[in-house]
């Protein structure tokens, strides 16, 4: 394929590719220089949060598919992941890879009964879900209901990286995230993306053009699932816990919100919406308690009213670039 | 000249229609569209669907596709029955469609929205090097997002994508409408190049005046079915009773 000539004019939507890879390289750098600055357990946290909106955003923003019950993955891989490192004894790797495949599992059997309808029907039908999700994981016994799965070993990640050790952890929670961040860049990117938005955009178009778009549809959906699931599986293990926050229906609204004030359909957005939310759930939430909840409302009615776009969306039209 | 535009039309009448369309009724929820429409496409030819708005050509072409809800009759490409296909069945089989609205994802660039719509043939779809000798003006827009294009370079797209494909049977909804002359004799050399490399096209045209200078046989249709056939060689012969039936 041939370059396009010089003259031809420059639009946004150029798929160059450039400003992402800066920003790429800036944000990796500000993560790894970040626990030295800030509170290593709050930066994991956000961490994962952002990896699950991440994986939220490339159903929502990419598929044009509203899930309303994202939490069922994260939750559940977090037990799932909990669970097989406490009581199974494994390998910190295995028991998260046990989390994703759970969530991956998952993901076939909702996402193939979900797909079936658009809208608020999917919505509605992933809430459904999820719900479901949430009474098992409160009901079932592994899960130890109220208490949740407590004191989960981190453990030594291949018998010999000690993932006790808070820096040695960060850096391998920053690892997975970046990993789970690129598989989505490259989904994106790729000709597997292109249908997806072009599903998206026109989806009989598509199907007249010889796309069966339930399977790629179905696809996305069981992607985001298992990449919530690593989120959650991987939170499970530094924060040592799993319990029923990661699962209820307030993570499935959270996830909606970090993504619309990120900026939803933009690569960076749900990074930079989690870590606000998250930021705001630690800090304000010392000192205002359950009136964060509020704030949190506001900023949402705030972000619907005057940026549409989300934070980065704004900043990628202002300056017309692809973030 | 009558001969010359004859003989290909003669021999083409030999072959088994690569298209061929009996009784075939189509709705759009309550309301009953098609009453019976039959016609047939042969091998290598160009054939026109004429008529008033509203007498079916559209829905014709979607029903064809398989994106009208409900549709009934039959409908054979290749001897194959394809009504009661799903619309990427009958994509496959090598059936594309153009349509009116073009379907240019904005979101996609350029060479995305080229590239992405998938090989159904090992070979017969034309090479990108040939694409961009019949629309020149697309390589130089490669990069450019495809709600950025002018209303001419949609068009060129819309038809350019699908001759990657390999599908053999073309259906173009109105590829002339709304665009400059200039555009429009290009597409009309791009459809007589298309039907020299051996695609057969299906055109729904209001503008009657282009399909002459294109098409070998001509369908007549008003309220949903089929009223008239002609070859271009007796265009001349049917040019009062078509003003009846166009109104024009």
């Amino acid at each position: 394929m041939s370059e396009p000539s010089p003259t031809a004019p420059i639009s946004p939507h150029a798929h160059s590719g450039r400003d992402e890879k800066v920003a790429f390289v800036i944000m990796t750098a500000l993560l790894l220089v970040a626990p030295f600055v800030i509170y290593p357990f709050f930066l994991m946290q956000a961490l994962c949060i952002a990896l699950f909106a991440c994986a939220f955003n490339l159903l929502v923003g990419y598929v044009g598919l509203l899930s309303f019950g994202h939490a069922m993955f994260l939750g559940l891989a977090s037990y799932v992941s909990a669970h097989a490192a406490k009581v199974w004894g494994l390998d910190p790797a295995l028991a998260i890879l046990a989390g994703v495949a759970s969530s991956a599992l998952l993901g076939i059997v909702t996402g193939a009964l979900a797909i079936r309808r658009q809208g608020i029907y999917f919505a509605m039908i992933t809430l459904a879900l999820s719900q479901m999700i949430y009474f098992f994981c409160l009901e079932a016994p592994f899960t130890h209901g109220e208490d949740g799965i407590q004191s989960v070993p981190q453990g030594m990640l291949l018998h010999f990286i000690d993932l006790s050790n808070q820096t040695i952890l960060y850096y391998f929670v920053l690892a997975v995230f970046l990993f789970g961040f690129l598989v989505i860049y490259r989904t994106i990117n790729s000709p597997f993306g292109d249908i997806l938005k072009a599903i998206r955009e026109n989806e009989p178009r598509a199907v007249s053009l010889g796309y069966r778009a339930d399977q790629y549809k179905l696809a996305a959906f069981v992607l985001s699932a298992a990449l919530a699931g690593l989120a959650g599986a991987t939170k499970a293990i530094f924060a040592q816990n799993a319990s029923l926050t990661d699962v209820q229906f307030s993570m499935s609204g959270e996830v909606v919100l970090m993504t619309l004030l990120g900026g939803m359909g933009t690569i960076y957005g749900p990074v930079v919406g989690a870590f606000i939310v998250v930021a705001m759930q630690q800090y304000l939430g010392q000192y205002l308690g359950e009136w964060v909840t509020v704030i949190q409302g506001s900023i949402f009615v705030v972000c619907v009213l005057l940026f549409r776009r989300g934070i980065v969306g704004e900043i990628a039209g202002f300056f017309k670039r692809s973030l | 000249m009558t001969d010359a535009m004859l003989a290909p039309a003669k021999t083409a009448s030999a072959a088994a229609p690569l298209l061929k369309i009996s009784g075939l009724e189509a709705w759009y929820g309550e309301s009953h569209i098609l009453h019976g429409v039959d016609f047939d496409v042969r091998p290598g030819e160009v054939v026109t669907l004429l008529g008033r708005n509203g007498a079916g050509k559209t829905t014709t072409l979607k029903s064809i596709m398989g994106i009208v809800g409900k549709r009934k009759g039959s409908a054979r490409f290749e001897g194959k029955e394809i009504i009661g296909l799903a619309s990427d069945r009958i994509a496959r089989l090598g059936i594309a469609l153009c349509p009116e609205e073009r379907g240019i994802f904005a979101s996609l660039s350029v060479q995305e929205n080229l590239m992405l719509p998938p090989r159904i043939a090992a070979s017969g779809g034309l090479t990108l090097d040939r694409i961009f000798t019949l629309f020149p003006n697309l390589k130089e827009r490669l990069a450019s997002g495809g709600s950025k294009l002018s209303g001419g370079e949609q068009q060129m797209l819309a038809i350019a994508r699908i001759l990657r494909t390999g599908a053999k049977l073309l259906m173009l909804d109105e590829p002339t409408e709304g665009l400059a002359p200039v555009i429009i004799q290009q597409i009309g050399r791009t459809i007589a190049e298309l039907k020299q490399e051996g695609f057969t096209i299906l055109l729904v045209e209001q503008n009657f005046r282009f399909a002459s200078t294109v098409a070998d046989r001509y369908f007549v249709m008003e309220h949903g079915r089929v009223i008239d056939a002609f070859a271009n060689s007796e265009l001349e012969a049917n040019m009062g009773k078509l003003h009846d039936y166009l109104g024009v």
